[in-house]
């Protein structure tokens, strides 16, 4: 079965998405990735959807969930590259995805997982 | 308009008259295909008065006008017919005049209807641009009522220019948009919220004391996008947040 391969930079884990994410895709991805976080004691996620140019309502809450597990694992997500129709689907269907950190490509996707890190820290 | 060509056009009508009557017999019902001649030729006519600036009432009136001469004609040429038979073709006559100056009408009305929808979709191009203020600061001005098919066109155009720039601040001014409604502060949520999940960041700005009374009393949540009341405010927080200043020379 095809995966989706998550990269460890320090302790950051970088996720792109290059396939059509089906719906076991996704779940799976869910799987691997909170196992992973636990196991490197990961503190940020970067997920790049930039290669999705489809979603459906299960990707969006996915996506949700996926953020909202790490967050509970103390790591903070940001989803990168979202594409324009992706985003209008999104917003049309109402998921808004409140509480998830977006940013334009996977570097200001880091520079924000550092800020917010950082910010953490601070605190 | 000159007398020669009122009246050649006149006699070409007559004459495709004459061509259909005596092909299709006596119906009247000008939406049929053998009045396909008879329609094209008027429509043509209407077309051209319409853009010489004649009223419909007169072009109809164009067409009307023949009542009088064809059915003096009528009663010239129909010595020895019972009155009843007389009776009939003058109704006849009537109702096809009749349909004919209507269909000049229509096809007034239709041709305006072209012009307008031709312009809303001029208006639709002309209205949308996407500015680059700053390296990474985009500004949308918007002008012109807010619908939902503009709205989308907009939406679309900026987050095409986002993504394209790069850039983490867009910009939505509404200084020219003369209302607001539920519906286009919906619509504007909505642009702010898909460009958000994109990674831009949007600021509305130019909304008017009275948009913003309008906003308020519709209960419309605005909920945490930034508001500025001018456009140049709302660039100085754009610049602020990319991490610039405007400082005045020496």
């Amino acid at each position: 079965m095809e995966k989706i391969p998550i990269l460890r930079m320090g302790k950051i884990l970088l996720v792109t998405v290059q396939v059509e994410l089906h719906d076991a895709l996704a779940m799976a991805l869910l799987d691997d990735l909170t196992r992973k976080v636990t196991e490197v004691g990961a503190r940020g996620v970067v997920i790049d959807i930039s290669a999705l140019d489809v979603v459906d309502s299960f990707i969006g809450r996915m996506l949700a969930d996926i953020a909202g597990t790490c967050r509970i694992l103390d790591a903070q997500t940001v989803v990168v590259g979202m594409q324009p129709a992706v985003a209008i689907t999104l917003v049309e269907l109402g998921m808004e995805l409140v509480g998830i950190h977006t940013a334009l490509d996977v570097e200001a996707g880091m520079e924000k997982l550092r800020a917010l890190i950082e910010s953490e820290h601070a605190r | 308009m000159g007398e020669g060509e009122q009246r050649s056009q006149c006699e070409e009508l007559l004459a495709l008259l004459r061509d259909v009557l005596s092909d299709a017999g006596s119906t009247v019902d000008v939406q049929a295909p053998a009045w396909g001649p008879v329609r094209d030729f008027l429509a043509d006519v209407t077309r051209s008065r319409s853009r010489q600036g004649f009223s419909p009432v007169e072009t109809a009136t164009f067409v009307f006008s023949l009542k009088e001469a064809v059915l003096a004609r009528l009663r010239t040429t129909s010595a020895g017919r019972s009155e009843d038979e007389l009776w009939s073709d003058i109704l006849a006559v009537d109702a096809m005049l009749d349909r004919l100056g209507l269909f000049t009408t229509e096809i007034n009305q239709k041709t305006r209807e072209e012009v307008i929808v031709r312009q809303q979709e001029e208006m639709l191009e002309l209205s949308t641009p996407v500015v680059r203020l700053w390296e990474g600061v985009l500004a949308l001005p918007m002008i012109g009522t807010l619908d939902s098919g503009r709205t989308q066109v907009v939406m679309e155009a900026l987050l095409q220019r986002i993504l394209e720039e790069r850039a983490p601040i867009a910009i939505l001014d509404i200084t020219g948009v003369p209302t607001v409604d539920t519906m286009t502060a919906q619509h504007l949520l909505k642009t702010v919220a898909a460009a958000r999940l994109m990674g831009a960041e949007c600021i509305i700005s130019g909304i008017r004391p009275q948009i913003a009374q309008t906003i308020v009393h519709l209960g419309v949540d605005l909920g945490d996008v930034t508001t500025k009341a001018t456009l140049a405010d709302a660039f100085e927080v754009a610049l602020r947040r990319a991490g610039k200043r405007v400082v005045p020379l020496a």
